[in-house]
C-alpha cells in the first residue's frame, strides 16, 4: 500500500528531521500541532499543518483519535510516529492500520512483545539472546519481589515492565531500600505507562550501554547498521551517544550484531529498531531491551554509515526492499552526539521553561544540529525538555570530539537555561575523552551533583557593559541622532554610576563609567575597560588587549550571554524593589510549573532542614520539594492535585531560633 | 575647500604652547576636583544615613554613555576665598545639560557633601543661569534637592533679594510649558521649601527628604510649639497629608529611578521633526592639536583658521571676504552636521573687520544659521586714522547686529577678549545661548599691562602739569599693583568663578561642546511647548 502524503505525529526536532527527508523523497508532509506549538518550526516546515489541541499531551500528541482525524482530514496515507509519544503504542499502530493507513514502524505485535520487558526477556531467552539473570514473573507482590531479589542478589535493578527511557527504573543497593524503590517505581510506571508491572534484574556494575541499529523489510531481510555507545547517562537518560563504540572490535561487532538480528527476527521485525545491550568489562554482553522505533541518537549511525535512516524507514513502509545487504555496511570515521536540554544542571537538572530569545546553531565542517526550535518561540512545560541534538563527525574520534566541543560552545540558545556548560564539562572529562566511559561515569564524576562555576568577575563586567550599552542605545533611540563622537564624552569628569546585579546566585555591586573608547566597569576590586562592537548578530568585545566574540541578549533588566559554553544570566536589581533576601528563607515556592502529587507535612508540623515537604510532578519528573530551613510549618498553601505556576508559594516555615 | 594647515608640530613654539596649555587644563581639572574631593569626604556619613552621594545621584540620573556638558563648574572660585590655592569652586551645586531617559535636560544637583549643601555667594547666580538656559533652550529642569538653605552666618540682604528670582523662574518654567521636577533627598527648609513647592513634580525620599517653612527649632522659637521635623515636613507626611509630594521613594536611588520614569513619561521628543543624519564628511583635523596650536600668552598672534579647522566637520570651511578686514575672520562651515557661521579674531577689530562681521551676522540671520564667536581680540582699533575711518559707528553696527540677530549664538573665549571688542564678539552681557572659556582666556576692560601703562601716563602728565618730580619707584610699584589687579580679575578661572560664562572647557573638547550646544539650540527651536498664563498649581 503506497502513500504520497505522510503525517508526522510528533513535534520538535524529530518532526522537523522527518519532514526534511520526506520532502526530499517527494512526499507531501502534514504536521500536527498544539496551541503551545503554534510558532514551532515543524509547523512551518510541513506542507500542511493540523491543530490537534491546546497544550497538554493527553489531549494532543498522545490522543490517538485526534491524530487519526488529522490524518483523514489532510488526506495522509501514512503516519510516522517519531520517537516518544505514540511511537511504541501497539494500540495506536493497530488503530492506524485499522484506519487503512500505513504505520511507519513494525507490526503492533512486535511492539507489544518488546514493549513488555518481562515478555521480551522470555522471548529473548528462547531465541538464545544473552540476558541478565532476573525475575520477570507474574506475581507482583512485594513478598514475591523481595524473595526474588534475595535470589538475584544486590545491587539490582527495578524496572517498569512496560517502560523505556529510564522512567520507573531504579538501582537498589541493598534490601533496606527495596520496598521504597518498588513503591516509587510502581507509581512512576503507572503514571508514565499505565501499568505498574515490574521486573528485577541483576545490576551489571559499571557496564557500557551499547545498542545496535537493526533494520528489516517486508520481504524478510534483516540487517544491523552497527552499534552506538550510549554509556554516558544521567539517571538512565542518555546524554552523549557515539558510533562506533570506542572498544568495539570486528569480532565483537559481528557477535553482538548477530544477537541483535536474532532478537529482531524473534518478533519478525520490520523497519528501524534498536537492540540495547549492556557490555561488561570482560566483553560479556546482555540483552537489555529493544526499542521498536527510530532512536533519538540515530544521527550518529547516519553520519558513520552515510545512510538516511528515515529514508530507509519510508522505503520499507512503502513496501520496497532494503537497498543494502549486511555486507554493504561501511563504518566511516567517528560520530558523537550530545543532547541540548532546557534544564538547569546546577539546580539539580530542573527542567527550565522560558522564551527562546536567541537561537544560533553551530555551523561548520562535520557538524549537524537537529533542532526543532525557533527564535521567539516559548519552551512550554508540556513537552520533553530536549531542544536539540548536536552531532559532530570526524575521521577519528579525537577530531569528532574536538569538533563537538567547539560546536557545543557555538550552539547558543538564550532566554532559557540549558545544559551547554554541563555538556562541555562532560566532553572534557578525561575518562570520556579517552573512551573509557561507562554508565557509572556521571555519578562518579559528580558525586555531589553538578555545580556551576562561580561567575568570573570578567564575565560579570562584560554583562554589565552589555546592559549599559543597551541602556545607552535605548536612550539614544529616544533622544534622536546624537553624533557618535559625543558618545561616552562629558565636558567635566562625572563619577561612574553604581549598580547592583545578581548572577549565578551571587550579588555584585558594580560601577559603570563611560568613556570615548567604551565602558569602564568595576566588579568587586577589579576594573575592566570594555569596548563593544556589533558584529553580525553578535558582539565583539575588546577587553584588555583581547577580543571575545559574544552572543548576548537584553530583555528588560536581564542580560543573557553566551561565553564559551557557559550560558550566563545577569539581573539588575532595581532600587526600591524588595530584596530577594528580605523575602525570608522560610518561604517555599514552586521551582517550576507542575502538579502537586503529594504533601508530606501539615500546618504546625516541625520540619528539619532538607526534609521533603511535597512532591511536585513537572516535565514528567517527580521533584522533591524540601525545607530550606528547619522550623515549624506556619502555612500550607497547596494540596495534592493542585496545579502550580513557577514561583507560587507552597509553604511558609517559621525558622527555628538557632543558638 | 579643505583648509591646508601650516602648523608645524615639531616647532618649539608648538611644544611650548602645548605644554603651557595642558598645564592650564590640568589646573582646570584640579580646580574641578576640589569640590569632588571635599564632597567625597562625607560619603561615609551619607551612606550611614542610607543616602548616596550627590555625584552618585547625578551618575544614576544620567543615561550611561550619552554626553554631559557641565556648566559653572568653577562658580564661586575665589569668591569664597581670595586664596586661589584654597578656594573651592562649584558653589556647592553641580549643574549641567545631560540626557535622562533619552531627553536632554537641565540637571541641578545640590552638593550636600559640602556644608550640607548650604548656598554660597555664587550658588544663586549659577542656579539662575541654569534656569535661564533651561527656559531659553526649553529643557526640562531637574533638581536633586538637599540643601541647608541660606547660610545665616553669611547673610547679606541682596542675596535674599536676588534669591527670590530662583522661585520666580520655576514659575516661569512651568508657565512656559517646561516641566520642572524636584527630588527631595534631604532638607529643603524656609525659602528652600518653595523649590519643591514650585516644582511640577516632586519625588520625596523616605526618612531623609524634608520640606518645611521652618524646622522644629524655629517653630519652637516662633510659636512655642514643640514639633519634630518629620511631622513638620517629612516626605511621608507630604506624600499622604499635605500633597506636596507626588511620588514617595524608598531611598535616594529609588527617587532617581522615579525621576527618570517621570521624564520618560513626558515623551518630550514627540513633536521633534525627524532630522536628517549629518552627512558623512568626516572629522576635522586632529583636535589634540588645539592644545599646542594656541599660545597661552594672548599677545602672541595665531591664525584662527588653524583653530577652526580642528573644530568643523571635515576641516572644511568657506572663507568669507578673506582679503577684507583681514584680522576679522568669517567662516562658513558645519559642526556635527549643523551649518554654522564662525567669527574669529586674528587681532584687533578694525573698521573693515567690524563691517565685515556685521554683514556676516546679518547674512547668518537671513539664512537662520547659528553663529559661533571665537574671541581673541584686544578690542576695537584705536588711533586717529581709525577714529576718522568711523571705528565708533562701524563698531556700533557690529554690536547692533550681534544684539539683534535671532539665531543661536555660542561664544567661546579662546584668548583675549577686551573692552568693547568683547561686546561686539557676543560677550557675557549680550546673552549668547552658550558662553564657554578656554582656561587661557583673559577678559576685561583691558589688559593689565595696558591699564598700568595708561595710569602711568596719567601720573606722568599730572606730575608734569604740577611741575612735580615723579617718584619713579612709587610709580613702578603702582604699575605693578594695577597690572596685578587687572590680571587677577581677567583670569578665566576668576571670571568663571563670578559666573561670567557657562564654564571653562578643555580646548580639545571644543568641537564636542559646540556640537552639543548646537544640537541643544536646534532642539529648542524645533520644540513645541504649550505655555499657559500661569504655572500649574497644586491644589
Amino acid at each position: 500500500m503506497r502513500f504520497d502524503t505522510l503525517l508526522i505525529a510528533n513535534r520538535g526536532e524529530i518532526a522537523a528531521r522527518i519532514i526534511r527527508t520526506a520532502r526530499e523523497m517527494g512526499l507531501r508532509t502534514v504536521a500536527v500541532y498544539t496551541s503551545a506549538d503554534a510558532g514551532a518550526p515543524h509547523v512551518a516546515l510541513a506542507d500542511h499543518a493540523v491543530w490537534i489541541g491546546e497544550g497538554p499531551v493527553g489531549d494532543s500528541y498522545l490522543n490517538v483519535e485526534r491524530i487519526l482525524d488529522a490524518a483523514r482530514q489532510s488526506g495522509a496515507g501514512a503516519i510516522h510516529p517519531g520517537y516518544g509519544f505514540l511511537s511504541e503504542n501497539a494500540g495506536f499502530a493497530r488503530a492506524v492500520a485499522a484506519a487503512g493507513l500505513v504505520f511507519v514502524g513494525p507490526d503492533a505485535a512486535a511492539i507489544e512483545a518488546m514493549g513488555n520487558k518481562a515478555e521480551a526477556k522470555r522471548l529473548m531467552l528462547a531465541a538464545g539472546v544473552p540476558c541478565v539473570s532476573g525475575y520477570q514473573g507474574a506475581d507482583q507482590s512485594d513478598a514475591a519481589l523481595t524473595r526474588e531479589a534475595e535470589q538475584i542478589g544486590y545491587p539490582l535493578m527495578v524496572k517498569a515492565a512496560a517502560g523505556g527511557g529510564g522512567r520507573g527504573m531504579r538501582l537498589v543497593q541493598s534490601s533496606d531500600t527495596l520496598t521504597e524503590a518498588l513503591a516509587r517505581a510502581r507509581a512512576e510506571a503507572l503514571g508514565a505507562f499505565g501499568s505498574d508491572e515490574l521486573i528485577l534484574e541483576r545490576a551489571i556494575v559499571e557496564p557500557r550501554h551499547v545498542e545496535f541499529q537493526v533494520f528489516g523489510d517486508a520481504h524478510g531481510a534483516l540487517i544491523h547498521l552497527g552499534e552506538r555507545d550510549c554509556s554516558v547517562q544521567r539517571r538512565h537518560q542518555k546524554v552523549i551517544e557515539e558510533a562506533p563504540c570506542p572498544v568495539m572490535t570486528p569480532d565483537l561487532r559481528a557477535e553482538m550484531g548477530a544477537a541483535a538480528v536474532a532478537a529482531a527476527r524473534a518478533v519478525e521485525y520490520r523497519g528501524a529498531g534498536t537492540v540495547e545491550f549492556l557490555l561488561d568489562a570482560s566483553g560479556g554482553f546482555y540483552f537489555l531491551e529493544m526499542n521498536t522505533r527510530l532512536q533519538v541518537e540515530h544521527p550518529v549511525t547516519e553520519m558513520v554509515t552515510g545512510l538516511d535512516l528515515v529514508a530507509l524507514q519510508l522505503q520499507v513502509a512503502q513496501g520496497d526492499p532494503l537497498p543494502l545487504t549486511q555486507d554493504d555496511l561501511r563504518i566511516d570515521g567517528h560520530a558523537i552526539e550530545v543532547r541540548l536540554y532546557a534544564e538547569d544542571p546546577a539546580a539539580g537538572f530542573l527542567p527550565a521553561i522560558g522564551p527562546v530569545l536567541r537561537w544560533r546553531p553551530a555551523d561548520g565542517a562535520g557538524l549537524r544540529v537537529d533542532a526543532g526550535i525557533a527564535q521567539g518561540q516559548q519552551i512550554a512545560p508540556h513537552y520533553d525538555p530536549m531542544l536539540a541534538k548536536i552531532i559532530a563527525h570526524g575521521p577519528s574520534r579525537a577530531v569528532a570530539l574536538a569538533r563537538l566541543a567547539r560546536a557545543v560552545a557555538d550552539t547558543v540558545l538564550l532566554g532559557t537555561a540549558t545544559n551547554s556548560a554541563f555538556l562541555a564539562d562532560l566532553l572534557a572529562l578525561p575518562e570520556f575523552a579517552e573512551g573509557r566511559a561507562t554508565t557509572g561515569l556521571l555519578a562518579r564524576s559528580y558525586p555531589e551533583g553538578y555545580g556551576a562555576d562561580a561567575p568570573e568577575p570578567r564575565d560579570v563586567a562584560l554583562m554589565v557593559a552589555v546592559l549599559m550599552q543597551h541602556d545607552r542605545d535605548t536612550a539614544l533611540a529616544a533622544a534622536g541622532p546624537i553624533p557618535p563622537e559625543l558618545l561616552g564624552w562629558t565636558s567635566a569628569p562625572v563619577l561612574p554610576r553604581s549598580l547592583r546585579v545578581e548572577t549565578g546566585g551571587q550579588v555584585f555591586d558594580c560601577t559603570a563609567g563611560a568613556g570615548p573608547g567604551g565602558w569602564r566597569i568595576g566588579v568587586a576590586d577589579a576594573q575592566f575597560e570594555i569596548e563593544l562592537d556589533q558584529r553580525g548578530d553578535g558582539l565583539r568585545a575588546r577587553l584588555g588587549g583581547e577580543t571575545h566574540d559574544l552572543l548576548a541578549h537584553v530583555a528588560g533588566d536581564t542580560v543573557y550571554m553566551a561565553s564559551g559554553a557557559q550560558r550566563l544570566t545577569l539581573r539588575r536589581q532595581r532600587p526600591g524593589a524588595p530584596d530577594a533576601e528580605a523575602l525570608g528563607g522560610g518561604r517555599v515556592t514552586a521551582p517550576m510549573p507542575g502538579l502537586v502529587q503529594s504533601v508530606s507535612v501539615a500546618e504546625g508540623g516541625e520540619v528539619a532542614k532538607g526534609q521533603t515537604l511535597a512532591v511536585l510532578e513537572a516535565m514528567k519528573m517527580q521533584h522533591q520539594i524540601t525545607a530550606p530551613v528547619a522550623g515549624r510549618v506556619t502555612r500550607q498553601h497547596v494540596a495534592p492535585g493542585a496545579q502550580l505556576a513557577a514561583g507560587d508559594v507552597m509553604f511558609e516555615i517559621e525558622e527555628e531560633e538557632s543558638a | 575647500m579643505r583648509f591646508i594647515s601650516q602648523l608645524d608640530r615639531d616647532s618649539d613654539s608648538y611644544r611650548r604652547n602645548r605644554a603651557d596649555m595642558l598645564a592650564l587644563v590640568d589646573r582646570l581639572r584640579a580646580l574641578e576636583a576640589r569640590p569632588m574631593a571635599l564632597s567625597e569626604e562625607r560619603r561615609a556619613r551619607m551612606e550611614a544615613r542610607g543616602q548616596i552621594t550627590p555625584r552618585d545621584r547625578l551618575a544614576r540620573l544620567l543615561d550611561p554613555g550619552l554626553p554631559f556638558v557641565q556648566l559653572h563648574s568653577l562658580a564661586g572660585y575665589m569668591v569664597d576665598s581670595a586664596d586661589p590655592e584654597t578656594s573651592v569652586p562649584g558653589a556647592s551645586v553641580i549643574i549641567g545639560i545631560g540626557f535622562v531617559s533619552g531627553v536632554r535636560c537641565m540637571v541641578v544637583v545640590d552638593d550636600s557633601g559640602i556644608k550640607a549643601g548650604a548656598m554660597t555667594e555664587m550658588t544663586a547666580a549659577a542656579f539662575l543661569s541654569a534656569q535661564e538656559v533651561a527656559l531659553k533652550q526649553r529643557l526640562p529642569f531637574l533638581h536633586l534637592v538637599e540643601s541647608a538653605g541660606a547660610n545665616l552666618m553669611e547673610y547679606r540682604v541682596e542675596l535674599w533679594a536676588h534669591g527670590g528670582k530662583l522661585f520666580r523662574n520655576l514659575a516661569r518654567l512651568s508657565a512656559a510649558g517646561i516641566p520642572n521636577i524636584a527630588v527631595l533627598h534631604g532638607p529643603s527648609t524656609a525659602g528652600g521649601a518653595y523649590m519643591p513647592g514650585l516644582a511640577d513634580y516632586v519625588v520625596g525620599v523616605r526618612k531623609n527628604g524634608m520640606a518645611a517653612l521652618a524646622g522644629a527649632a524655629l517653630v519652637h522659637a516662633a510659636t512655642g510649639e514643640r514639633a519634630n521635623d518629620r511631622d513638620l515636613g517629612g516626605s511621608e507626611m507630604h506624600a499622604q497629608t499635605s500633597g506636596l509630594v507626588e511620588y514617595l521613594a524608598e531611598d535616594d536611588a529609588h527617587g532617581i529611578e522615579i525621576a527618570r520614569q517621570v521624564v520618560a513619561a513626558l515623551d518630550w521628543n514627540k513633536a521633534l521633526p525627524a532630522r536628517p543624519t549629518p552627512a558623512e564628511i568626516g572629522p576635522p583635523l586632529d583636535p589634540e592639536d588645539l592644545a599646542g596650536l594656541v599660545p597661552v600668552d594672548y599677545r602672541v598672534p595665531y591664525d584662527m583658521r588653524e583653530l577652526a579647522a580642528r573644530v568643523v566637520d571635515g576641516g572644511i570651511f568657506q572663507d568669507f571676504k578673506p582679503r577684507y578686514g583681514v584680522s576679522t575672520v568669517c567662516l562658513q562651515a558645519a559642526i556635527h552636521g549643523i551649518a554654522v557661521g564662525i567669527i574669529g579674531n586674528n587681532g584687533p577689530i578694525d573698521p573693515d573687520g567690524a563691517t565685515k562681521a556685521a554683514q556676516f551676522i546679518q547674512l547668518c540671520g537671513q539664512s537662520d544659521t547659528p553663529l559661533i564667536f571665537l574671541n581673541n581680540t584686544t578690542g576695537y582699533m584705536v588711533g586717529t586714522a581709525y577714529e576718522q575711518a568711523g571705528m565708533i559707528k562701524h563698531g556700533a553696527k557690529m554690536i547692533q547686529a550681534v544684539t539683534s540677530v535671532d539665531v543661536p549664538r555660542i561664544t567661546l573665549y579662546v584668548g583675549a577678549s577686551f573692552g568693547a571688542g568683547n561686546y561686539g564678539m557676543s560677550g557675557y552681557a549680550y546673552e549668547p545661548d552658550f558662553l564657554f572659556a578656554w582656561p587661557n582666556a583673559t577678559t576685561g576692560v583691558m589688559g593689565g599691562e595696558q591699564a598700568a601703562g595708561t595710569m602711568a601716563m596719567v601720573a606722568r602728565a599730572g606730575a608734569a602739569r604740577k611741575g612735580q618730580e615723579l617718584d619713579e619707584a612709587r610709580l613702578a610699584k603702582q604699575s605693578a599693583m594695577i597690572a596685578a589687579h587687572f590680571d587677577r580679575q581677567s583670569d578665566a578661572f576668576y571670571t568663571s568663578g563670578r559666573c561670567l560664562d557657562h564654564g571653562v572647557i578643555d580646548p580639545r573638547d571644543t568641537r564636542r561642546v559646540l556640537g552639543f550646544c548646537l544640537h541643544t539650540c536646534r532642539e529648542a527651536r524645533a520644540r513645541r511647548v504649550k505655555p499657559g498664563s500661569y504655572g500649574v498649581a497644586r491644589f
